[in-house]
């Protein structure tokens, strides 16, 4: 006896990881962290669109294939952000945001 | 599908093979003859400009993942006329002693940039455009950190990858709910089950604004005037012609083609941003003491003139939009040109430095006020033609509330401009910069700007040619 779970679960889960992605980015202080929160919306996007290939469109791979391409290109935007943000601290010692703003309107 | 048709895409192959070639080149050199990879990298790229100039092929390649048609040929040939000049730019720069271990970096990541853009504009499908996005912003921010002992480089690094991350996430959101809602990535299947359903709108709201922070449209602008003023000056001249140039024109060709259906609800939409961009920008513009800065935020008014052309939504208005990215390569470039040369010679780059230029350095002087007047759309150079198209093809479409305040800020704009001249041609200066001996790629480099501020201009076959590649809704 199968019981499918709703799509709607999957969809308020993503929706709810993508919020919290987004509150991260504005709130946090930490360039580290902020980066965290980037690749939590990335992934919420991830599950959106399996969700939606596996409940509509079950005949295609689109939606599967569009998400392994966002993994491996959100590990390559890491990477450089990360290779950056060791920068930031040689330079500055620290990798809050507050400390890096040496230009301002 | 042959071996031959993979020529179709020759652009982006050579491009490649000139990436590895550049990388093996840094691996066979030792570290004191670094500096021919400057050479090696400016010639193979000039070779590969010539290729692309070739007579193109039209076709369809990998199941409607990549187009190419004359206008995605056009494009693409502008886009490395304009690499080639800040090429050429960046041989001084690159030649200094701090630059030496690291200059084949410059050339893999700016050519992997371009690469990435000349995939995108030769986009077919979502994927394509996502993955081309990718690769043309990516590698872009670590050329915004190449400086690594200057903390402001690092920072304009820090923030434009932080940005740009944030940005692709929102647009990916957009292109998942298009995914959704039609069943499909191909722009040509997405375009035929188009509607104004609210889902459907809220995924053109959420890619648009994925869009717009690429091309620095004004509630999406806040990372541009940082990052260019951050980044080493040929770097923000890449950055800010370039980068901008290529997403303008995948705005372009996606809302004509894919969201043509939805004219009704982006065009107020557009109408709104236009405004608050150009005005902004301009206001911006005028308070910044820092050419590097205030060059930004012209190019961020610049953009907000762009918006006009799409509006239009004909025919007109895409050769304009095209039209006018050609002419500000030029225009642009010229002025990114000028700064650079008197930053590496002088480590100069406020306005006030630039007092009485014109008595030390007239040459350089004339160019910059060429292409102040260019930026500015004053009448006998180019970029009075750019702006003129654009501002027919929004009034064609009956927007004259909108020309008007564009002519406005135009006008405006024109008062910033005329402030570094005046800096240049009146203000009297105690200590001016003293005389520069430009380098001679430099010197070409400008050469071409300025055979381009008046040829564009007064070659009307360019013009002509534009209009028989585009088409509007």
């Amino acid at each position: 006896m199968h019981t499918v779970i709703p799509i709607e679960y999957f969809l308020v889960t993503a929706t709810l990881m993508f919020f919290a992605g987004v509150y991260g980015f504005i709130t946090r202080k930490n360039l580290i962290t902020i980066l965290m929160s980037v690749e939590l919306m990335l992934n919420a996007v991830n599950i959106i669109f399996i969700a939606f290939n596996r409940y509509l469109y079950p005949g295609q791979l689109e939606g599967h294939f569009f998400a392994l391409f966002v993994i491996a290109v959100a590990a390559a935007e890491a990477a450089v952000a990360i290779a950056i943000i060791i920068n930031i601290y040689r330079n500055f010692q620290s990798i809050d945001v507050e400390e890096t703003d040496k230009m301002k309107y | 599908m042959n071996l031959e048709s993979f020529l179709l895409m020759r652009h982006e192959l050579v491009l490649t093979i000139i990436t590895l070639i550049v990388l093996v080149a840094e691996l066979s050199v030792n570290d004191d003859n670094k500096r021919k990879v400057i050479s090696i990298a400016t010639v193979l790229f000039g070779i590969n400009m010539v290729i692309g100039f070739l007579p193109n092929m039209a076709g369809i390649l990998f199941g409607k993942m990549y187009i190419n048609t004359d206008l995605q040929w056009t494009m693409k040939n502008i886009l490395n006329l304009g690499v080639f000049v800040v090429l050429l730019q960046s041989v001084a720069w690159l030649k200094e002693t701090e630059n030496k271990i690291k200059i084949s970096e410059f050339y893999i990541l700016i050519f992997s940039t371009l690469l990435g853009m000349q995939f995108m504009i030769s986009s077919g499908s979502f994927l394509m455009l996502y993955l081309g996005l990718e690769l043309a912003t990516i590698p872009m921010a670590a050329l915004a950190a190449y400086d690594r002992y200057r903390s402001n480089s690092a920072e304009a690094g820090v923030k434009l990858i932080l940005s740009a991350a944030m940005s692709s996430a929102v647009l990916l959101l957009g292109i998942s709910f298009i995914y959704g809602t039609t069943g499909s990535t191909y722009f040509d299947v997405v375009a035929l089950k188009y509607t104004t359903a609210p889902l459907q709108t809220l995924a053109f709201i959420l890619f648009f604004s994925g869009m717009a922070f690429k091309i620095s449209l004004v509630p999406f602008h806040l990372w541009t005037a940082d990052v260019y003023e951050g980044s080493p000056i040929n770097v923000t001249s890449y950055l800010s012609v370039i980068s901008k140039g290529a997403s303008a024109f995948i705005l372009v060709t996606v809302l004509f083609t894919v969201f043509n259906s939805i004219a009704l609800i982006w065009k107020p939409l557009m109408y709104i941003i236009a405004v608050l961009t150009m005005t902004v920008g301009n206001l911006f513009a005028m308070r910044q003491q820092n050419m590097k800065r205030f060059l930004a935020f012209s190019s961020i008014a610049q953009a907000g003139f762009i918006l006009l052309g799409i509006i239009g939504a004909s025919n007109i208005g895409m050769t304009s939009v095209i039209y006018f990215v050609f002419v500000y390569i030029f225009s642009n470039l010229g002025a990114f040109g000028v700064v650079s040369v008197i930053y590496y010679k002088s480590r100069k780059e406020n306005m006030d430095d630039y007092n009485g230029l014109y008595f030390t350095n007239p040459k350089l002087s004339l160019v910059m006020m060429l292409a102040l007047f260019s930026l500015a759309g004053i009448p006998p150079v180019a970029g009075f033609f750019g702006k003129f198209f654009l501002f027919t093809a929004a009034a064609e479409s009956g927007y004259y509330w909108l020309v008007f305040i564009a002519v406005l800020n135009a006008t405006i704009s024109l008062y910033y401009y005329l402030l570094v001249v005046k800096a240049m041609f009146i203000n009297k200066n105690e200590t001016p910069i003293a005389y520069i001996k430009t380098d001679w790629p430099a010197k070409v480099a400008i050469l071409i700007c300025v055979i381009g501020i008046f040829a564009v201009g007064f070659y009307s076959g360019i013009y002509q040619y534009i209009t028989s590649i585009s088409f509007g809704i």
